[in-house]
């Protein structure tokens, strides 16, 4: 997100570190916190549960990582009082961390519960799970990667995607109601898999959030449109 | 200088969001020292009741503007001023405009406090003694009194008005001026840098009082310093080599300055 070839170099060069620095640890974060997202879903699929537990241990990093970004926030709040681009960076900053955080909460949440899935029998609808991870896996790093670039298209694609998300968690939904209709032997598994699936669909919403941010702060004007919205459905678990 | 009223189409302007009128409504203002242009097609409207920030690097034109608007320029030889300034419709560089008459209408604070050599009472009191404002001592006495409460001094000075303006500190003196600009019943009040010389609480007291007399006034402030200008103005206008870059609510030129060359001077990077 600091990009000295479009902005220019402060005239007081410990500045320009110092958000070339924020950027880099929230770029940090999201790499982390992508690859707990991928981590969780492959623990799933192999049903490997030293990794989940990886994943869990890995959610204290992030926690730290957003403590430091913070940190960082305030003291250039307080000591270089940014204004224009520099003041959008930290904002944007401040906030995206604030998602990512969420984001490695969620993938510890689906780690814990493969856990639990590993316990039983394998669910065939493991596999709808997977590629529904794989997709929202997919727009986190589309969304990191226009924050590290700044350029706002991969944002603006990934907004603008969030309802493949929401159509992908509707049908998992229904498919997991009509799998435990037929079969309450099958209630216990397939709850862990319909919050799986729920925490999934909360980290697309992340990842929209973190487009958002982008594109305020790349533009400095609000991504305001209504995003397409997929079909409506009762949903308990929201 | 056929072209000294033409519109300068490179400035950027932002959707104004003050609901009040426009009190000094500027068109193609050029200003030449000598043969050196300093200043190239101005248009610019300020409104009323509000406080408008002049920024700009050094030399940018920004105080060479701000002097065109109490006909300050006119004391320098050298210095011509085309284009068209006007007050309330009405030109101020016309020649039937008296420029001490006008400089009463539009009240200046310097960098520098500069009272006079004279008691605190006489230093506010000489507009309304020149200008015939007061009939008599009592009134007198009243302009003073309400002139140096709306400055917020006069808690400070109430029992000692026969000492000298001077003997007062830095940023008393400040609002020493500003009570002598008041006391003539100014419409717009400029001011150049009027905290570059006090310390952050001299400064904060006359942040303040900017903020209370723009309930009355319309007022002009150059300044240095960006937080200040966010802090006390409403419309922001960005100056650079002679030239109005931007002109918008501070809000926005702070947050999204659209010209690339806002953002690098707001943000302290290279130009």
């Amino acid at each position: 997100m600091n990009s000295p070839a479009q902005q220019g170099h402060h005239i007081v060069k410990a500045f320009s570190e110092e958000l070339e620095q924020l950027s880099a640890s929230v770029a940090t974060m999201g790499g982390l916190a992508e690859s707990m997202i991928s981590d969780s879903i492959d623990a799933i699929v192999t049903r490997d549960s030293d990794l989940a537990l990886d994943v869990v241990e890995r959610d204290k990093r992030i926690d730290a990582l957003q403590r430091d970004v913070e940190r960082q926030i305030i003291r250039l709040l307080a000591l270089r009082q940014p204004l224009a681009w520099d003041l959008r960076v930290c904002i944007a900053a401040l906030k995206i961390s604030a998602d990512l955080e969420r984001v490695g909460d969620l993938a510890k949440n689906i780690a814990r519960r493969t856990r639990a899935l590993n316990e039983v029998e394998p669910l065939a609808l493991a596999k709808s799970v997977e590629r529904m991870g794989r997709l929202v896996q997919g727009h986190l790093h589309e969304v990191l990667d226009a924050y590290v670039s700044g350029e706002i298209a991969g944002a603006v694609g990934v907004w603008e995607r969030d309802d493949d998300v929401d159509e992908h968690y509707n049908a998992l939904f229904r498919e997991l109601l009509t799998c435990m209709a037929g079969d309450a032997r099958l209630i216990g598994p397939g709850t862990h898999l319909l919050f799986i699936a729920k925490n999934l669909e909360r980290v697309g919403d992340h990842a929209t959030n973190i487009a958002e941010l982008v594109h305020y702060a790349v533009t400095g004007s609000e991504l305001t449109a209504e995003r397409p919205k997929g079909t409506p459905l009762e949903d308990p678990a929201s | 200088m056929a072209d000294a009223a033409a519109p300068n189409s490179s400035t950027l302007y932002h959707p104004v969001r003050i609901d009040q009128p426009v009190k000094v409504a500027a068109a193609g203002v050029e200003v030449f020292y000598a043969d050196k242009q300093a200043l190239h097609g101005i248009n610019l409207n300020i409104h009323d009741r509000s406080v408008t920030a002049f920024i700009g690097p050094s030399g940018c034109g920004k105080s060479t503007f701000l002097r065109c608007i109490n006909r300050m320029n006119d004391t320098i030889d050298t210095a011509r001023v085309f284009g068209s300034i006007r007050i309330d419709d009405e030109e101020i560089n016309d020649r039937g405009v008296d420029p001490v008459l006008l400089r009463a209408r539009v009240g200046m604070v310097f960098q520098k406090p500069n009272p006079f050599p004279k008691s605190i009472y006489d230093n506010v009191a000489y507009g309304p003694r020149i200008h015939g404002l007061a009939s008599g001592k009592d009134e007198l006495d009243a302009v003073v009194e309400t002139s140096l409460k709306k400055a917020g001094l006069w808690d400070e000075v109430a029992d000692r008005l026969d000492q000298p303006g001077n003997s007062l500190s830095g940023g008393q003196q400040q609002r020493l001026v500003i009570a002598r600009a008041i006391a003539v019943n100014p419409e717009v009040i400029l001011m150049d840098e009027p905290c570059s010389a006090l310390d952050p609480i001299a400064t904060a007291r006359i942040e303040e009082l900017i903020d209370e007399l723009r309930e009355n006034y319309c007022l002009i402030i150059v300044t240095h310093s960006m937080a200040q200008a966010a802090r006390v103005s409403q419309m922001t206008a960005f100056f650079h080599l002679g030239h109005l870059v931007e002109y918008g609510p501070t809000e926005e030129i702070f947050t999204n300055p659209r010209d690339r060359r806002t953002q690098d001077y707001i943000t302290g990077r290279f130009g």
